[in-house]
């Protein structure tokens, strides 16, 4: 994600490899690296990288206690 | 909504608008019921046609093949080709698909007035190359000239004829349970390519349309002698448009497992940014080749060595219909699967 | 892609779906309210991984099928006159009117273009300042502020070709209409993530505590889902109904706050229609006095008069969960996505579109 500041805060954000050009202005937060949810042509949130590893933690959890023993 | 006659054969126009509506081009369903209760009817009453991309046509000695196309794409110029190179190409994969090897096109062009002489020039220069590489020769055509505001800039129809020899036989009908389904490449580059240069979808990617003759591979086909049974390239309606009306033509299931179909992740990405499925977005450079089964590997052997099939990929397999004419399942990732129907005609881009 | 793929790993997906139906003890109703949901339970045949006795609902989460056919008709006379460009999001184009829909008017050669974002009707907007350029403001919480930028950008910049039709609708007062009604079975609810991602989760407790569900923020991958479900059931199954947070990395609880504040300068809450549900009060946004200028109903009054729905159309019942369907008389025959008759065939996240695509292939 690369930003250029106008009038309205706009920014280049990579889709997997294809880059469209969204607003920026709900996510001022966002910075070059960041990933963010787009919806029609808006940032509406910066992902939380720390949470988003936290949830894939769980999951891998989940997969190591396939009994359900474990469920603390 | 508006009154249907109750009981009557499906209306192949919507009623609600009584016109040509987008979705008549579209390759899908629309498109599949006017050409069913419309033109077949009117062209083909005794229903003798085989329902392929080109008529074979009875001669002495071998079968001719002959098809013929309308290209209105627009922008004409887009990433990886443009109006001309794309009339010619389809018109070669059209013929190449009857298992015919393409010899002669006739062009019509339908210029519009005030089109710009250095893009017409750019058309048919594209339109030169792009039949050198496909060894064919046009030779024949037309123009026409519209006012101003009738046409969009160029529009092209290509007719083309190919011999078939005798022992090849791919068609709809041949198809049989237990054949093997095999995929050309990856999909959807062409629809995403052309999507990128439209007017208020603009977005920057690297992807080039997947546009390219398919006719070398077919030969190569032919001459591994394998059991070749039904070829159709992919293009409006993408590879689920395609298998759905297959199976419905030929009477039988089809089984894809959706791991084994390739799509680039650009690709991915811009059918996830817009809400489309890369099943359904269009090709122009792609085929699907059902098979005998015991043939499978050497026929991918022979795709492998051509270029623009090298990445040749067997995706699934034909089953015998579970019940009623044929469709099409897609078994995801997780083991699950869903119907692959015939597309509406209308990918559109979703916002939820 | 990163951040995606790894939300659909095989494995985890497995093992949700196990532990979900060791977990389950009893039938249980849940309703999804989102048509990016809908769409995703379908594609990545989630609903086929729960087991038989947890039934999963498709409530009334799509906004383009929640659109009123008064919306509709507006948008289709307004489409109709020679000044306007009507801008639009592509699932709106077939959503049926009394009499055609948007697709059908361009055929008629009403200027109709897909938009990806409203700032591209903006855009057409500067670069023909001779047409009117009318958009038309379809979308739940999680669209309205990228509405509410446009508005605020076109009241700075004093554009005068550029206006909204606005049919913004909330979700929490659909989830009212859906418990309040005494037929409903519904036992817990998905919310929709990104909808909480922009108005993050305060709305829900109160809803939560008046009927004793529980209510579970959710994402759209694969793995969200059944963890969103997962979280739910195990409530249902331990008698609590709190608000709770599966979409950890997009969602928090307050939300995002300068969208909410731009909502808040744009848009107030009014009475909307809901297409299938009738009028919910206080459950749609409109354009503030302020912004008044922009609304495309004022500035194009004419036009012509309410329409009904047709009767055999059930979508109320269906998109309140208290019936399927394949319980409709229309389904299937009268009523298929080539030829819908009402709301949720419409679109291919509406509940009967998306049981039609599952379950008839043909």
């Amino acid at each position: 994600m690369s930003i250029s500041h106008d009038t309205l805060p706009m920014g280049r954000v990579e889709f997997g490899g294809i880059v469209k050009e969204v607003c920026l202005a709900y996510v001022p937060e966002a910075s070059v690296g960041d990933f963010v949810i787009v919806h029609v042509g808006f940032a509406i949130h910066r992902i939380d990288a720390e949470q988003a590893e936290r949830t894939l933690a769980d999951l891998a959890l989940l997969r190591e206690t396939p009994d359900g023993a474990g469920e603390t | 909504m508006s009154e249907r006659p109750r009981g009557a054969l499906s209306c192949p126009l919507p009623l609600r608008s009584g016109s040509v509506g987008l979705q008549h081009g579209g390759g899908g369903r629309a498109m599949r019921e006017l050409v069913e209760t419309l033109f077949l009817p009117a062209f083909d009453p005794d229903g003798r046609g085989e329902r392929h991309d080109s008529a074979v046509l009875p001669g002495s000695g071998h079968a001719l093949a002959f098809t013929t196309d309308s290209y209105v794409v627009d922008p004409l110029f887009f990433p990886g080709g443009d109006i001309g190179s794309l009339a010619v190409f389809g018109t070669v994969n059209d013929l190449a698909m009857a298992g015919a090897e393409p010899r002669y096109l006739s062009a019509g062009f339908i210029l519009e007035e005030g089109f710009a002489l250095d893009a017409l020039e750019r058309v048919v220069r594209s339109m030169a190359s792009a039949a050198e590489r496909a060894k064919v020769r046009i030779v024949t055509g037309d123009t026409k000239v519209v006012d101003r505001g009738r046409g969009h800039g160029v529009y092209l129809n290509t007719a083309g004829v190919g011999i078939r020899p005798a022992h090849v036989d791919v068609r709809p009908a041949r198809i049989a349970a237990g054949d093997a389904v095999l995929v050309s490449g990856d999909l959807g580059r062409h629809g995403v390519a052309v999507m990128s240069r439209r007017a208020g979808l603009e977005f920057e990617t690297s992807i080039e349309s997947d546009l390219a003759p398919l006719a070398s591979a077919v030969s190569a086909l032919v001459e591994a002698a394998v059991d070749l049974r039904c070829l159709r390239d992919l293009t409006r309606g993408g590879l689920g448009t395609a298998l759905a009306e297959l199976a419905l033509d030929a009477r039988v299931d089809i089984e894809i497992d959706e791991s084994r179909v390739a799509v680039l992740p650009a690709v991915r990405g811009a059918c996830e940014l817009f809400g489309l499925d890369p099943l359904y977005v269009a090709n122009e450079g792609r085929m699907v080749v059902f098979v005998a089964e015991a043939d499978a590997t050497r026929a991918l052997e022979a795709l492998a060595r051509i270029p623009e099939t090298a990445g040749a990929a067997r995706i699934g397999r034909v089953r015998e219909p579970v019940s009623g004419p044929g469709r099409v399942t897609l078994r995801n990732d997780f083991g699950r699967s869903r119907p692959l129907p015939l597309g509406s005609g209308l990918e559109l881009p979703r916002i939820c | 892609m990163r951040l995606v793929d790894e939300f659909r790993a095989p494995g985890a997906v497995d093992a949700l779906a196990k532990r979900i139906g060791r977990v389950v003890t009893r039938p249980w109703r849940i309703m999804e309210v989102c048509g990016g949901q809908t769409h995703a339970i379908v594609r990545f045949g989630i609903d086929q991984m729960l087991p038989p006795t947890l039934s999963l609902l498709h409530g009334p989460g799509c906004p383009v099928c929640v659109t009123p056919i008064e919306r509709i008709d507006r948008a289709l006379f307004i489409a109709s006159r020679a000044e306007v460009v009507l801008c639009s999001f592509g699932d709106m184009l077939r959503v049926p009117g009394s009499e055609t829909d948007l697709l059908g008017a361009k055929g008629r050669g009403a200027d109709v273009r897909v938009v990806f974002s409203p700032l591209d009707a903006l855009a057409i907007a500067e670069r023909e300042p001779q047409r009117q350029v009318v958009f038309f403001a379809v979308g739940f919480e999680t669209t309205a502020p990228a509405i509410a930028l446009a508005a605020e950008r076109a009241r700075q910049t004093g554009i005068e070709n550029f206006s909204l039709l606005v049919a913004h609708v909330l979700v929490p007062p659909a989830l009212e209409a859906v418990l309040g009604d005494p037929e409903c079975r519904v036992d817990g609810f998905l919310a929709a993530g990104h909808v909480c991602t922009i108005m993050g989760l305060e709305q829900y407790r109160p809803i939560a505590k008046k009927y004793r569900v529980p209510i579970v923020a959710t994402g759209f991958e694969p793995t969200d889902l059944l963890q969103g479900i997962l979280l739910l059931v195990e409530q249902l199954e331990s008698g609590r109904h709190e608000v709770e947070n599966q979409y950890t990395r997009a969602v928090t609880a307050g939300g995002n706050a300068h969208a909410q504040s731009m909502l808040a300068r744009v848009f107030e809450v009014v009475p909307r229609a809901w297409r299938g549900l009738g009028e919910i009060p206080r459950s749609g946004l409109g354009l503030r006095a302020e912004y008044r200028s922009l609304d495309a109903d004022l500035r194009f009054p004419e036009g012509p008069a309410a329409a009904a729905e047709p009767e055999v159309c059930r979508a109320g019942r269906v998109l309140r969960g208290i019936e399927r369907p394949t319980e409709c008389p229309a389904f299937g025959s009268d009523c298929t996505p080539a030829h819908p008759l009402g709301a949720p065939m419409v679109s291919s996240e509406g509940a009967c579109a998306a049981y039609y695509r599952f379950r008839s292939p043909a």
